[in-house]
């Protein structure tokens, strides 16, 4: 059954990216992160902030920064001041949350350039970001027994290791590899050499998992432009096309939910998927950028992505199929694990890696045999939201 | 303020993206700890959360010692934590059912830190406990506990995914319509009949 009522018809491509510096703690706000990244995506392509029509903001929870309504806030770092503005926000999903956003406003008719823009600052919040998050726990049914973030994902990461029978340094892999990728980023925040002994040897917070399989606490953020058809034209001859979106959310009990597959992704995949005209993922998508907050989540959204058979990405894994030169590569950029996982703005960095991965530009970073067609895709809120975006040079 | 600051030259990298150098300055853990760029505050917010209709229902039952979930008879599902209305048939739920105070170990987790990293000595056990009656089966987040030893070998060795596990109940009169009235769920002794 078709997930859309009719396909869309407008294209919608990407004509330029930037980045700021990803790290544990900047000097600079919030707003001036965004600028930098902001202000960097539109001197690539050239376009000027008064030809822009419209601008999205990707930004995670407030209690980071302690600013309520922090969108509002972060804007004039963002270029929206007089300008229609839209704060894109589904938790750790918002990243690729914003390119969907600001796709609809192009896709529509409704603009021709519009600016996307994620950020976030993590490094605020004290004495350690994890307070911000004990909130989204249920405050009368889960709060009372004094959960922390990392307990829902050594939960799942634990039920998906059990129902297929995987093991701790198949898991560990993912963490090497992205680190190891991440070298050849001018961004990356933990990019590192190390081995699957070196992080099953790091502590352990709360088993299965070890500290050097999650991500770190960081500040930064990333930009993209996005253009109708008719005018990318003006501005660039190498456009990225957003050929397809999808996004999907699963229930709040997730008590009752199946921990060790993400059927949500699976939909949200689907759905951007047929958008895009694909019928066999493995064959047709030649680059992916899955979310990788966790090391086992990579692997955990291959298989929603249907990029890999359930339980059987750790094996692809070890087998070499998503290095940077294996058969799929698997976040070329280093990934979150890798370059650091500035909440909204690591999202949207995997979008600009695919940018630069399907122009050919990724230098020391780009993945072999010109990558004609890649995803990326991101997962949060409550450990509940699967926002996919496919994108192609056709 | 700035001016305290060592200049710092921006990172160039010319080999990959986006070839131009990237804006930020990093600041080491003692340029943060003196003081001198940030201003501290300290929220005081407090809330009186109302429970709903279902939960306020699921609280008092744990009070007498009872797991309730509820029904909808359309999908025929039975769940719990209990909820008001369906989500999946959008309609109210049927009814109340009175659940088991045993179920498994769905999946569970050795927690050593807090939630601001500090070390735990003795573990949390966290768990998800497929409750059962339910149907299909599924539960909510609790604790493992009863359970002897520190170190993640000690306890894997008494803590299994598909471990049979029953609630231990506080004291009925140290219940007060918690979640926390469950002090946490402890093996189901092995060879004992249920």
């Amino acid at each position: 059954m078709s997930l859309m009522k009719r396909k869309p018809t407008r294209r919608v491509a990407v004509i330029g990216a930037g980045l700021s510096l990803f790290m544990r703690r900047a000097l600079e706000t919030g707003k001036e992160l965004s600028y930098y990244a902001a202000s960097q995506a539109l001197e690539t392509c050239g376009v000027r902030l008064k030809d822009i029509g419209a601008v999205v903001m990707a930004t995670a929870p407030d209690a980071f920064d302690g600013v309520h309504m922090k969108g509002e806030w972060l804007l004039d770092g963002a270029g929206a001041t007089r300008k229609p503005y839209l704060r894109a926000y589904v938790g750790g999903g918002s990243g690729v949350f914003s390119i969907i956003s600001g796709w609809m406003m192009v896709a529509s008719g409704l603009f021709d350039l519009v600016l996307v823009v994620a950020e976030e600052k993590m490094s605020s919040c004290q004495p350690h970001p994890q307070g911000a998050f004990l909130t989204i726990f249920d405050q009368i049914i889960e709060r009372p027994l004094g959960p922390n973030l990392l307990w829902i994902f050594s939960l799942e990461q634990h039920r998906y290791m059990a129902t297929y029978g995987i093991r701790n340094d198949d898991i560990a892999r993912v963490s090497v590899k992205n680190k190891h990728n991440a070298i050849a980023h001018p961004a990356a925040q933990v990019a590192t050499e190390i081995t699957v002994k070196d992080v099953l040897a790091s502590e352990v917070v709360a088993w299965p998992v070890h500290r050097l399989m999650v991500s770190p606490v960081s500040d930064g953020a990333a930009a993209i432009v996005l253009a109708s058809e008719k005018v990318a034209s003006r501005f660039t001859d190498k456009p990225v096309w957003v050929q397809g979106v999808g996004w999907c959310l699963d229930t709040s009990y997730w008590g009752n939910r199946d921990l060790a597959y993400p059927r949500y992704v699976e939909k949200a995949a689907k759905m951007a998927y047929e958008m895009a005209g694909i019928t066999e993922p493995r064959k047709q998508i030649h680059v992916v950028e899955p979310y990788d907050p966790f090391a086992y989540k990579e692997l955990h959204h291959l298989e929603g992505l249907q990029l890999a058979d359930r339980g059987k990405a750790p094996e692809d894994l070890a087998h070499g199929r998503f290095e940077r030169t294996g058969e799929l590569p698997s976040c070329p950029s280093g990934g979150l694990m890798g370059v650091g996982n500035p909440i909204a703005a690591a999202g949207l960095m995997k979008v600009c890696e695919l940018f630069w991965q399907l122009r050919g530009e990724a230098g020391a970073r780009q993945v072999p045999g010109a990558p004609e067609r890649g995803v990326a895709q991101a997962w949060g809120d409550l450990m509940q939201v699967g926002t996919v975006a496919v994108l192609g040079l056709q | 303020m700035m001016a305290h600051l060592p200049k710092r030259s921006p990172v160039v990298q010319g080999t990959a993206p986006p070839y131009r150098a990237l804006r930020g300055n990093p600041l080491s853990d003692a340029e943060f700890r003196t003081g001198v760029l940030t201003t501290a505050w300290t929220p005081t917010l407090e809330y009186a959360w109302d429970a709903g209709e279902a939960i306020s229902e699921f609280l008092d039952g744990l009070r007498q010692g009872k797991i309730l979930g509820v029904r909808c008879r359309r999908c025929g599902r039975v769940v719990t934590p209990p909820r008001a209305f369906c989500e999946l048939d959008f309609k109210p739920m049927d009814e109340w059912v009175e659940l088991a105070s045993t179920g498994t170990v769905n999946t569970f987790s050795i927690c050593y830190v807090t939630w601001d990293m500090k070390p735990l000595r003795r573990p949390q056990l966290p768990a998800v406990i497929e409750i059962d009656g339910t149907n299909p089966r599924g539960g909510f987040l609790h604790l493992v506990g009863g359970v002897p030893g520190r170190s993640v070998e000690e306890i894997r060795r008494r803590v299994r995914v598909g471990m049979r596990v029953q609630a231990v109940w506080k004291p009925r009169a140290q219940r007060d319509g918690a979640i926390t009235d469950i002090r946490y769920f402890a093996p189901v002794a092995s060879g004992r009949s249920r």
